[in-house]
């Protein structure tokens, strides 16, 4: 897209958004806009010079400051509306709020179901691509609406939540922040009152959750990185294994380090990766699990590991 | 998409040459006014009609003057304005010009309050890639439409959609157009990767990763690619429109339909408490005879896998039977017992 296309697409909002908000601030109009205070000057100056054949005093569009500052348009009905939305635009906003609609929720709260119908009816023929895309949503239904409940009502739950990483499942009272849909999972992130921090949990591990009379008490200071849910911490343990073809997708998986060396030799499609990990026990487990298509290179403290866990679970077999 | 990003940004780049700037708004000038133009008419204008009621035509000659028309004509129509062409009357040969509002208002959309707030959230579904550049240009129109897309939003819910792959963009592109598509592919198994062509049904994020699914014309059957694993160039090997999608394709189900086709068995597992959660949550029954432990029945279809599954759990999953999926757990753990680097 040129330069002036770009502008010309901003300016046919520009004047609707005029039409439907008159005296607007321009701090307000250049954030709506995503513009500096200068190039919106120059799109309003710009306006000005613009209207119907004729271009007479009485055809062109008009553009008035008030004594605050404020701009408002008059004399541009021709393009009262907005230009309706692009297919990619429709395929967008369509498959975002089918997505959301996938999210169980509270009973009666329909607002996303009626905004999809509105919106699909609106877009016309460009949302008739949207089927082309799907994004999957796994969420509990009964435990998802009991935390979207809770957080509406701001009261505190009771999970029984599986923790992987011990395998066992723990009891424990949460106050919750946030649901998160990422990764095509559905999280929880919350206050967890028996560690006294914030902690995520993912809904598909929640055995089960109780809403709570009392009302959630989030500290002040309670609020995580958002983006700390897969980010790995330089105190993690850090392995080094050697992986199979068939172990490849472990690579993909988990965030892998690069190696100081070529990953794999020439005529070996062994791959050998690098990854951090805070909990030694969840990481015996995915090697068991990879079996012979992984190998632990380091450190040897967690080979030893993996032995023994398995002579220990072989015990159970009588061998 | 990501080829709007650009777009986007320019217009927080100051120009350094001012007579860039000159040009660029006499250029943005001559099709807002064509715009206003061809908007206002019910009959078609013809070029010449154009030329006299649009300034910035007027200076050229007949030859460049047509040459920029077109050039606007096609910058128009890649902003999705419904430029139409005809003419008065048969005996008309000369093409006509206008834009019907019907075809390019936007029609007015009778949001409540929560409805609207249920759009500026899910548009934010789109993390920085993706489709996040064309969410917010939907939403600004709608917000140029006086609709309140900003307003309170449902309580703490926050949905986001990575779509990083390289791949992303040309595939839903594809998808959407109807148009057969070759690639490279790198598999799990092949180190090197190899060229497949496929008709495009449609893709789907499942599990955080995006899926392409379609007919695959080597295979003559439909197969789901993943995104991540596509390498290079995605290229057109057809026209658009010659996907012909089969009208009961169920995309989410192509993907989820990993499992191999065997007979379901019970399997009998003897758990510790609290523990394997994942396999409990799809068993069929819990009873519990010994403190501290759980017998979980559930249904198998693939030993192997189920094998796998168990042998992560360590000690804490024993499986009692059946026999062929015992000997494969011992089988794993006297590998892994006796396992060296």
């Amino acid at each position: 897209m040129s330069t002036s296309s770009a502008r010309l697409e901003r300016l046919l909002a520009l004047v609707p958004y005029l039409l439907a908000h008159p005296a607007s601030p321009l701090d307000d109009l250049a954030r709506t806009f995503g513009v500096t205070l200068r190039q919106l000057r120059q799109d309003l100056d710009l306006i000005f010079m613009c209207g119907l054949p004729g271009h007479s005093p009485a055809d062109l569009i008009e553009v008035w400051y008030d004594q605050d500052g404020c701009v408002s348009v008059t004399n541009a009905d021709t393009i009262r509306r907005p230009l309706r939305l692009t297919t990619d635009e429709a395929l967008a906003l369509v498959v975002a709020l089918r997505t959301l609609a996938d999210v169980p929720g509270p009973q009666g709260d329909d607002a996303v179901r009626r905004a999809l119908a509105k919106i699909e009816t609106a877009a016309g023929e460009a949302a008739e691509q949207a089927g082309r895309v799907a994004v999957a949503v796994e969420a509990e239904p009964e435990v998802v609406a009991t935390l979207r409940g809770a957080l509406a009502a701001g009261r505190r739950v009771h999970l029984a939540y599986y923790v992987p990483g011990r395998d066992e499942t723990t009891e424990r009272d949460v106050d919750p922040m946030r649901l998160l849909v990422a990764e095509g999972r559905t999280y929880l992130q919350g206050w967890c009152r028996r560690v006294e921090d914030v902690r995520t949990f993912r809904t598909d591990r929640i055995v089960s959750v109780v809403q709570l009379d009392a009302p959630a008490d989030l500290p002040p200071d309670a609020g995580p990185p958002p983006d700390a849910l897969f980010t790995p911490s330089p105190d993690d343990r850090l392995v080094t294994l050697r992986l199979e073809p068939t172990a490849r997708w472990v690579a993909d998986y988990y965030p892998c380090e690069p190696m100081p060396e070529p990953g794999r030799a020439s005529g070996d499609d062994r791959l050998v990766v690098r990854l951090r990990s805070r909990e030694t026990s969840w990481l015996v487990r995915l090697v068991m699990r990879l079996g012979t298509a992984a190998v632990v290179l380091e450190p040897a403290e967690l080979a030893a590991e993996v032995r023994a866990e398995a002579a220990a679970a072989l015990s159970a077999y009588g061998g | 998409m990501a080829r709007r990003h650009v777009a986007l940004l320019e217009a927080d780049i100051v120009p350094s040459d001012v007579s860039v700037t000159v040009m660029s708004s006499a250029k943005t000038e001559r099709l807002l006014n064509l715009v206003l133009a061809l908007l206002s008419t019910r009959r078609y204008l013809s070029f010449d009609q154009i030329r006299s009621a649009v300034p910035g035509y007027e200076g050229d000659d007949d030859e460049s003057a047509r040459r920029k028309f077109e050039r606007d004509k096609a910058e128009l129509r890649e902003l999705g304005i419904p430029l139409e062409t005809g003419s008065h009357s048969v005996w008309d040969d000369e093409p006509g010009y206008r834009i019907a509002s019907r075809d390019y208002d936007l029609p007015e959309i009778d949001l409540a309050p929560d409805e609207a707030a249920a759009v500026g959230l899910a548009a934010r579904l789109w993390a920085e890639a993706g489709l996040a550049v064309d969410a917010s240009r939907a939403l600004l129109k709608l917000r140029a439409a006086g609709i309140d897309v900003d307003g309170p939003q449902l309580p703490g819910l926050e949905p986001r959609v990575e779509a990083s792959e390289p791949a992303f963009e040309p595939l839903v592109e594809a998808a959407t157009a109807g148009r057969p598509i070759s690639f490279d592919y790198r598999t799990a198994t092949a180190p090197e990767p190899t060229r497949r062509r496929l008709e495009p049904w449609g893709i789907v994020s499942w599990h955080g990763h995006w899926y392409v699914v379609g007919h695959d014309r080597d295979r003559a059957a439909t197969r789901v690619f993943r995104l991540s694993r596509i390498t290079g160039k995605v290229t057109a090997i057809g026209a658009d429109g010659s996907v012909a999608v089969p009208s009961e394709v169920n995309l989410l189900a192509a993907v989820r339909e990993v499992v191999p086709d065997l007979p379901e068995r019970p399997a009998r597992l003897r758990v510790r408490t609290g523990a394997a959660y994942d396999l409990r949550r799809r068993a069929g029954s819990v009873t519990s005879e010994e403190p501290g432990w759980d017998e979980v029945v559930v249904p198998v279809r693939d030993v192997e896998a189920l094998a796998d599954e168990v042998v992560g759990h360590g000690s804490a999953v024993v499986v009692l039977g059946p026999p062929d999926a015992r000997s494969a757990v011992i089988r794993r753990l006297r590998t892994l017992a006796g396992a060296t680097p």
